[in-house]
C-alpha cells in the first residue's frame, strides 16, 4: 500500500465521526436548536458503544447502543430546552459536563480492553483494483453510512415537504407556529436525530477508529463538529467538504510529526483547534453581518402562547 | 401528556431564593439513587460525600482552598453571562494565567529577587488571562466568529502550550524527568493565612473580589450597563450602551480573574507548574456561576458547595471505591437541576392531557 493511499484511507476514517456528528447537529440547528452538548453525546456514544460491543462481541449492537445513548442524552436536552424553555447554551454545556462524567463512570470498567473493530468492506476484484480499490470499496461500513446519511439529509431538507417545514421552524418559529405546525415537537425530533447521529459518531471511535476505549477519547471532536456546521453554512454538501478538509488537516499533522521536523508535538497537536478558530473567523468574516446563513431562530427560546 | 409553560405575571422572589436550594436537594436525591444503582448504601455514601468533609479541620481548609479558584473564576464568568457574552474557555485562561505568572518565577528563580516577585506574578498572570480571553472577544466583535467555539478551542491550545513548557524549556533539571518546573522560591509562594494551615492569601483575594463585584454591580453605571445589556439589549442600545465594548470588557475581566486564579493555584497549593494543575476548575466554575444565580454572594456560597463535592468525591473514592468521575456526574446533574429550577422562577409548568389521550381514556 502506497503512502498516499494510506493517507487518504486514514483521512476518510478521521473525518467520519466529524461528519456523522455534524450531520445530526446540522438538522437540529436547521430546526432552530443549538445543542452545544455534541461532545457529551459523542463521548457517551463512545463509552456505551464500546461497552455493548465488548459484552456482546457485536459491532452492530455496539453502534446501536451508541445511537441509543446519544439519543437519550439528547432527550434530556430536549426536555430541558423545549419543555422547560431553559437557555440552550447553558443546557448544552451541562450536557457535555454530564456526558464526560457519565462516560468515565461507564467506561471505567472497560479501560485497557480491546475488541475486534468493524470489518472493512471487501468485494473481490473491485477492492483489489490498485490504488482506488481500497479507497472506494474497502472502507469500514460507517464511512459509507455517513455519506449516505448526508445525501439523505440533503434530500430531506430540500426535496421533501417535511424538510421544508423543519427549515421554516428554524427560520421563523412564530410564523411556523401561526401556520399550525407543532414547533416544539418538530424541534424535539430534530434534537433526538442530532443525538442519535452524535452517539453514532462517538461510537465510531472505539468501534472502528481505534479498537479500545479511553476516557475523553472524543478529544473535542464534538466541538469541532459544531464549528463544521458553521463552516458549512448549514448546508449538507459543504459539511462533507469541511469534514474531509478537517480530517486531512488532522492526518497530515500526524504524518508531519512522524517526519520529525523538530516542531514540538504539542504545537502540531494544537493545529486542528487553531485551524478551527481560523476557519470560523474566515467564514464569519466573508459572510458579513447582514447575510448570515444561520437559521434565523437559532438558539432562541420558543414558548407557544395558547 | 404534554408540558405547557405559562409565564408568571411577576417574578417570584421566594422561588428565586429557593430554586438553587431545591436544585441541591434534587441532586442529593438523584445521587442517592445513583449510589443505590452502584450497589452502595445511599445514606452512608451521601454522608461520606457531603457531611464527612465538614467534620474535620483539614477537609474544611481544603474546601476553602478548592473554593478559591472556583469563586474567582465564577465571579468573572457571571459578568459575561449577565451581559449575554458566552465565555466558556475560562479553563484556558486559568492555565494561561498560571503559565505567564510562572514565567516571572522562572526568570527570577534562584536569584536574590525580593518581595516584589509574588505581586508581579499575580499581575502578569491576570494580564495574561485577560489577553487570552480577549482573543475570542475580539474575533467575535470584529468578525462575528462564535465566541463559544473559539474560547473553547483555546482551552485545548493552552493545555498543550503548558504541556510543552513543562516538558521542554521549563523542566526542572533535578526533577527526575517528571514534567514539572522546580519548586517555586519562597518569595514566589502565596503566604499562608495561619502558619501550618493550608488556607492561603488567595482566599482573602477571592473574598475581596466578591465584595468589590457585588458593590460595583449594584452601585455603578458599569454594573447597570452589564445587567441592562443582558436583560434588555434593545433598551440598552437606545440608552447608548455599546454592546461590543461590553463583550470586550466582560471577557477581559473574567479572563483576568481566571488568570489570577491560575497563578494563585500554582503559587499556592501546587507550588510548581505541571500538567493537570486543574481538575476542571474553569468548567466547574460555570456551574458555580449559575448555582449562585450570577450573584457574587450567591457564587461565594455555591463555590464552597462545589468545592465540597470535589473533597467529598476524593473521600468517596478512597472509602467507597467509587470512580472519581462520579463527582463530574454530580456536577452535571446539579447544573441541569439549577437550570430547570430557574425556569420555574419565570414560568409555571402545567401538564396538559392531549385531546387524543383524554378521549381514549374517556371522561366518565
Amino acid at each position: 500500500m502506497g503512502l498516499l493511499e494510506a493517507i487518504i484511507l486514514s483521512v476518510l476514517a478521521a473525518s467520519t465521526p466529524l461528519l456523522l456528528a455534524g450531520a445530526g447537529e446540522l438538522i437540529a440547528e436547521r430546526a432552530g436548536v443549538l445543542n452545544l452538548g455534541v461532545e457529551g453525546m459523542m463521548i457517551m456514544g463512545a463509552a456505551c458503544g464500546f461497552a455493548a460491543a465488548y459484552v456482546t462481541g457485536s459491532v452492530v449492537l455496539g453502534a446501536v447502543c451508541g445511537i441509543l445513548a446519544g439519543t437519550a442524552m439528547a432527550a434530556v436536552f430536549g426536555l430541558m430546552t423545549l419543555g422547560l424553555a431553559v437557555n440552550q447554551v447553558a443546557t448544552g454545556l451541562a450536557l457535555t459536563i454530564l456526558g464526560i462524567g457519565l462516560s468515565g463512570l461507564i467506561g471505567s470498567g472497560f479501560v485497557g480492553e480491546r475488541i475486534v473493530g468493524a470489518p472493512h468492506l471487501y468485494i473481490p476484484l473491485l477492492t483489489d483494483v490498485p490504488f482506488v480499490g481500497r479507497i472506494l470499496f474497502g472502507e469500514d461500513p460507517f464511512v459509507y453510512l455517513s455519506l449516505a446519511l448526508v445525501i439523505a439529509i440533503w434530500w430531506f431538507l430540500y426535496r421533501t415537504r417535511a424538510g421544508l417545514v423543519l427549515r421554516s421552524v428554524g427560520d421563523n418559529h412564530a410564523s411556523a407556529h401561526a401556520l399550525g405546525y407543532p414547533v416544539l415537537r418538530i424541534r424535539m425530533y430534530a434534537v433526538l436525530f442530532g443525538g442519535a447521529c452524535a452517539g453514532l459518531g462517538g461510537a465510531y471511535l472505539p468501534l472502528a477508529y481505534t479498537p479500545f476505549f479511553v476516557p475523553g477519547m472524543t478529544a473535542g471532536r464534538g466541538w469541532i463538529a459544531l464549528a463544521l456546521v458553521v463552516f458549512a453554512s448549514w448546508r449538507p454538501g459543504r459539511l462533507v467538504a469541511g469534514a474531509y478538509l478537517f480530517g486531512a488537516a488532522t492526518i497530515l499533522q500526524l504524518h508531519a510529526q512522524g517526519l520529525g521536523l523538530g516542531i514540538p508535538s504539542q504545537l502540531m497537536t494544537s493545529l486542528p483547534y487553531l485551524a478551527t478558530i481560523v476557519v470560523l473567523v474566515l467564514v464569519s468574516r466573508n459572510r458579513g453581518t447582514s447575510g448570515s446563513a444561520a437559521p434565523a431562530s437559532l438558539g432562541t427560546v420558543f414558548v407557544p402562547d395558547r | 401528556m404534554q408540558i405547557a409553560l405559562e409565564r408568571r405575571p411577576e417574578r417570584s422572589n421566594t422561588l428565586a431564593v429557593l430554586s438553587p436550594l431545591l436544585a441541591v436537594v434534587l441532586t442529593l436525591v438523584t445521587g442517592a439513587c445513583l449510589f443505590a444503582l452502584l450497589g452502595k448504601n445511599p445514606v452512608t455514601a451521601l454522608t461520606v460525600y457531603f457531611l464527612d468533609p465538614l467534620t474535620d479541620a483539614y477537609s474544611l481548609q481544603e474546601i476553602v482552598v478548592k473554593a478559591t479558584p472556583l469563586v474567582l473564576i465564577a465571579v468573572g464568568l457571571s459578568l459575561c453571562y449577565l451581559a449575554n457574552a458566552w465565555n466558556i474557555g475560562a479553563e484556558g485562561q486559568f492555565l494561561m494565567g498560571a503559565v505567564a505568572g510562572t514565567w516571572v518565577e522562572v526568570s527570577t528563580h534562584g536569584s536574590d529577587a525580593g518581595a516584589w516577585v509574588l505581586p508581579a506574578m499575580l499581575v502578569v498572570g491576570a494580564l495574561a488571562g485577560a489577553a487570552y480571553a480577549l482573543i475570542p472577544a475580539v474575533l467575535k466583535v470584529r468578525y462575528g466568529a462564535s465566541e463559544i467555539l473559539t474560547s473553547l478551542m483555546l482551552v485545548y491550545v493552552a493545555d498543550l502550550f503548558l504541556d510543552y513548557l513543562v516538558r521542554g524549556p521549563w523542566r526542572d533539571p533535578q526533577g527526575f524527568n517528571f514534567p514539572t518546573t522546580a519548586e517555586f522560591d519562597p518569595v514566589a509562594t502565596m503566604p499562608l493565612l495561619i502558619e501550618g494551615s493550608r488556607v492561603h492569601l488567595g482566599a482573602v483575594i477571592a473574598l475581596v473580589v466578591v465584595v468589590v463585584t457585588w458593590i460595583t454591580l449594584r452601585r455603578s453605571l458599569k454594573g447597570f450597563e452589564i445587567r441592562l445589556v443582558g436583560a434588555a439589549p434593545r433598551a440598552a442600545r437606545f440608552a447608548g450602551f455599546d454592546s461590543d465594548k461590553l463583550i470586550l470588557f466582560t471577557f477581559a475581566v473574567s479572563g483576568a480573574l481566571a488568570g489570577l486564579a491560575g497563578i494563585i493555584e500554582v503559587a499556592g497549593p501546587v507550588g510548581h507548574l505541571q500538567p493537570n494543575i486543574s481538575p476542571g476548575y474553569g468548567f466547574t466554575a460555570i456551574i458555580v456561576a449559575f448555582l449562585g444565580r450570577l450573584n457574587p454572594i450567591g457564587i461565594l456560597i455555591a463555590g464552597l458547595f462545589l468545592a465540597l463535592t470535589f473533597i467529598g468525591g476524593e473521600g468517596a473514592q478512597i472509602t467507597l471505591k467509587v470512580p472519581l468521575d462520579l463527582t463530574k456526574v454530580f456536577q452535571g446533574i446539579l447544573l441541569f437541576y439549577v437550570l430547570a429550577c430557574d425556569s420555574l422562577v419565570v414560568y409555571r409548568v402545567r401538564l396538559i392531557r392531549t385531546h387524543r389521550k383524554a378521549a381514549a381514556h374517556g371522561i366518565a
